[in-house]
């Protein structure tokens, strides 16, 4: 009993090791199972988060892209436009086209009466329709005294309405109008006097105080400009540092400081770069304020990094051999990186620059810093000119109170991230198309 | 004369020196004995002579570009009337900036004054009378750079070897403008806060518990003199990033072990591409997203369990921060462990280890340094995040560690302290900078550890 062979008690432990693990797998297979499952959870939990994402943000701005019109029969009363027959323009630009409106809506509702009730019947009618009546009226002075029939944005509550109505919701619960107003509301569908067309203002004008005469054209070219000036900076600086860093560069601190600082200022928030081009382009170069220029220029030294990085990569992708074969033939060091490996990594770099631009395209809070939050109607001639940008726009617009606005930046974001949909899927295309396995 | 007018004139004078310098050396070449070449091909002769015409315009149109402008201001200013003169800076500015709109021929409203509209005149002659000097300077400074350089070809020249090492230091340049920027950051968000903590003593600054930047604008105002104690946003702000941390930490890693130790590549090839989708959304997005989506359905989900949860929690910017860092995380995590060597996972598997096991035991431990880097990294951007919590958190600073309150971070102070007007002599304008500089210490130290610890642990397998 006391004295076994070694074999036989190595046969045992054996059998007693296989026994334990025997024991032992069900549980571990259980906890095997339960990792998979865990890991599966978060695949499955991220992507309905991006899912969850896209509906919530479609299906609140899907309907901003079509607008409400309202038609009005208006009376040219050439008693009103023009009093002494006079038909200058700068009378006919001071005529007051809100009594036009209102006498045309008047005679629609003849039952109206009382200083209240007329207000109401008056707000149907966005603001700006008096801007469009002064337009044609000084574009066409013959209409005065004739009767039309015209169509004209409808106010914003009267726009979530008939959008609601027509989809058949309870329109009338949700609206902020009351009775009458609905009432009315119901009557011109009746007579088919509202209709919904696409919304063209909204990609054609700028921002404005009324939601359905804003539009995100003006904010989408200060984005333009902004763009252009941060790419003309940025990628041949970002290109010329990275040729320099792969191909010249001696092992020494200067560079070694070089490249500690890419790497570093890749990583350093955004927020901070506001505040170096508040202080330094504005402060201290007095830039205008507000100018695409500041934020180009702000914008480019944030994206240097992100171009320089993936341009390197680009760069070290070059097969030595390359260079190595343009040197044999009597190139020089220059001769051989600008005609020959440039070329070859120029698809990479390309690709680099515009993932580049469109982390720079979405980029709002330096802009913020560089005072690009005014309210901006015009859109900027020049990149001197005070502007808005898309991000900025959209940020505006969700601290706005009017509902309207709510549904209108969401479809500002769909128009933002289409534009970067475009941006990654080329990049995608380029990198496919062109580049090269060694 | 316009700037336009100038560039054109400009190019043109180079095209002209380059084709001169170009033809200068194919006449060279032709005088030449046959079988003997020159050194350099025609082209770097006319680039020689292209670049010495280039370079000290160039200076010329970049020094106007960037002062010309406050050279006329001054001038300008000098030129005021004394009473105006001796105006405090912000009035003064506000006065400026009348002129300018005066001087670029807008109407304005009312009656001007009549040293504005003088002012105007004198801004706009300035101007005119420095953009002519600007096109003679560029016209003098690149005909004789070009004429110069073109008289020193022969030959012989060897103007190739001049170029390059031109084009060699344009690039040593380019890679500088790194350093300059991180010198530009430091020093402008330095110089200001300087400024502010000779206001604001250091010490009150960063353990101060009370928070209110508003500041008296009369001095006969009663009371909010303002008070600069940052722990309240330094509360908020880890709050903040640490509900985002708790939410994309596990996820991101478990998505990049399940991707990469699980799945088939085709799975793969749809769910990568989805997580870097919502890497690529901007940050505004999240913000409308968590301002008007989830804090709404946190707070009513809050109502029906009988939770009071303000509109702009803590939770809800967190939790909406989460989602933006997860992609960041699972795609660091899967690089991570993707670069755990092979040879690792088949010995554990070869020694009856399941799967989880050999990744909990094996490639966790062995990918830990550069998971951790990854983490710091996540960490410094949800610091710096600045839209999700500017749209999503509140403005209030308070000292508290509920989620369901509303908290500010240090971001949003700094946004909401430098946007609209700045008066850059009140500690109220100022103290954003002092924030500013907080905030860049802190993540460029969380970088900095994190770069060190990820590239330790790249050499370790490489």
């Amino acid at each position: 009993m006391s004295e076994e062979s070694p074999s036989n008690s190595a046969l045992r432990s054996s059998v007693e090791t296989r026994k334990r693990v025997e024991a032992s797998l069900g549980a571990r297979y259980r906890r095997e199972n339960r990792f998979r499952f865990f890991g599966l959870l978060a695949v499955l939990v991220s992507v309905s988060f991006v899912a969850f994402f896209f509906v919530s943000i479609i299906s609140q701005g899907y309907t901003a892209f079509t607008q409400t019109y309202i038609q009005v029969d208006v009376y040219f009363d050439p008693d009103v436009v023009s009093p002494d027959g006079s038909r200058a323009p700068d009378v006919l630009s001071q005529v007051n086209y809100s009594r036009l409106i209102k006498d045309g809506l008047g005679s629609m509702f003849p039952e109206v009466s009382g200083r209240k009730p007329k207000q109401l019947l008056n707000r149907l009618v966005s603001n700006g329709a008096i801007y469009e009546l002064r337009d044609r009226v000084m574009a066409e002075p013959d209409i005065i005294g004739s009767r039309e029939s015209l169509w004209f944005l409808a106010d914003d509550e009267i726009d979530a309405w008939f959008k609601q109505y027509s989809r058949g919701d309870d329109a009338d619960g949700a609206a902020r109008l009351g009775d009458a107003q609905i009432g009315w509301l119901r009557q011109l569908v009746a007579q088919g006097r509202l209709e919904q067309r696409f919304n063209t203002v909204f990609f054609t004008s700028g921002d404005s105080r009324d939601p359905e005469m804003a539009g995100i054209w003006a904010a989408a070219k200060g984005s333009f400009f902004m763009l252009v000036v941060c790419m003309s900076i940025a990628f041949p600086l970002g290109v010329a540092a990275s040729i320099y860093l792969e191909e010249f560069a001696p092992r020494n601190r200067w560079v070694d400081l070089i490249e500690v600082n890419i790497n570093n200022l890749a990583a350093v928030p955004s927020i901070v770069f506001g505040l170096l081009g508040l202080a330094v382009f504005i402060n201290f170069l007095s830039l205008p304020r507000s100018a695409p220029l500041v934020g180009g220029l702000v914008l480019a030294l944030m994206t240097l990094p992100t171009i320089i990085i993936a341009s390197r990569s680009a760069i070290t992708a070059v097969p030595p051999s390359i260079r190595e074969a343009a040197l044999g033939i009597g190139a020089s060091p220059v001769q051989a990186v600008v005609h020959h490996v440039l070329p070859l990594a120029m698809p990479g770099m390309l690709t680099g620059a515009i993932l580049g631009i469109a982390r720079a395209l979405g980029e709002t809070a330096p802009l913020l810093m560089i005072g690009m939050v005014a309210f901006i109607v015009e859109a900027p001639q020049t990149p001197l000119d005070p502007s808005s940008a898309l991000p900025v726009q959209i940020y505006l617009w969700a601290d706005s109170p009017e509902r309207a606005f709510a549904e209108r930046t969401a479809a500002a974001i769909m128009v933002l991230l289409a534009f970067l949909l475009v941006m990654n899927a080329t990049a995608v295309w380029l990198r496919s198309k062109y580049e090269r396995r060694w | 004369m316009r700037l336009s007018t100038i560039l054109l004139v400009y190019i043109a004078i180079l095209i002209i020196g380059y084709f001169a310098g170009r033809q200068k050396a194919i006449a060279y070449s032709h005088a030449l004995d046959a079988g003997r070449t020159m050194h350099s091909l025609p082209m770097y002769h006319g680039y020689y002579v292209l670049m010495w015409g280039a370079i000290p315009a160039i200076i010329a149109i970049l020094g106007y570009f960037f002062m010309g402008d406050g050279l006329v201001l001054d001038r300008v200013i000098a030129g005021l009337p004394d009473e105006v003169r001796s105006l405090p800076e912000s009035r003064l500015n506000l006065v400026l900036n009348d002129i300018r709109v005066v001087a670029a021929g807008a109407e304005t409203s009312g009656e001007s004054e009549a040293y504005i509209q003088s002012a105007a005149d004198s801004l706009n002659a300035g101007r005119e009378f420095l953009s002519l000097l600007l096109g003679l300077a560029v016209v003098a400074l690149s005909s004789t750079g070009c004429y110069l350089a073109w008289r020193n070809l022969s030959g012989d020249f060897r103007a190739r070897n001049r170029v390059e090492s031109a084009i060699q230091v344009l690039l040593v340049m380019a890679a500088s403008i790194a350093v300059l920027t991180t010198i530009g950051i430091v020093f402008s968000v330095l110089f200001e806060s300087i400024r502010f903590f000779q206001k604001v003593p250091l010490f009150d600054f960063l353990f101060g518990l009370n928070w209110s930047p508003q500041t008296a604008i009369r001095s006969d105002q009663v009371g909010s003199s303002g008070s600069f104690g940052a722990v309240p946003l330094f509360l908020g702000t880890l709050m903040i990033s640490g509900i985002a941390m708790i939410i994309a930490l596990p996820i991101g890693l478990m998505v990049a072990i399940y991707l990469s130790e699980y799945t088939t590549a085709r799975v793969r090839g749809v769910v990568k591409p989805l997580l870097e989708v919502l890497a690529g959304i901007p940050t505004v997005v999240y913000g409308y997203f968590a301002a008007l989506t989830v804090a709404p359905l946190l707070r009513d989900f809050g109502l029906s369990a009988g939770l009071q949860i303000s509109s702009e929690s803590a939770l809800g910017a967190g939790l909406v921060m989460g989602i933006m860092i997860l992609p960041f995380v699972s795609s660091i995590s899967d690089d991570v462990i993707n670069s755990v060597p092979q040879s690792m996972r088949d010995g554990s598997l070869g020694l009856g280890a399941t799967r989880s096991e050999t990744i909990r035991r094996v490639v966790l431990p062995a990918a830990l340094p550069g998971i951790v880097g990854g983490f710091l990294l996540a960490a410094s951007r949800a610091i710096g995040e600045t839209m999700i919590v500017v749209m999503a958190a509140g403005l209030a600073a308070k000292m508290t560690i509920n989620p369901l309150e509303a908290v500010t971070t240090v971001t949003v102070q700094i946004v909401t302290l430098l946007v609209g007007d700045q008066e850059f002599d009140s500690p109220k304008t100022l103290a954003a900078f002092g924030l500013g500089l907080t905030l860049f210490i802190v993540t460029l130290i969380l970088n900095i550890i994190a770069l060190h610890v990820v590239r330790k642990y790249r050499e370790q397998y490489d």
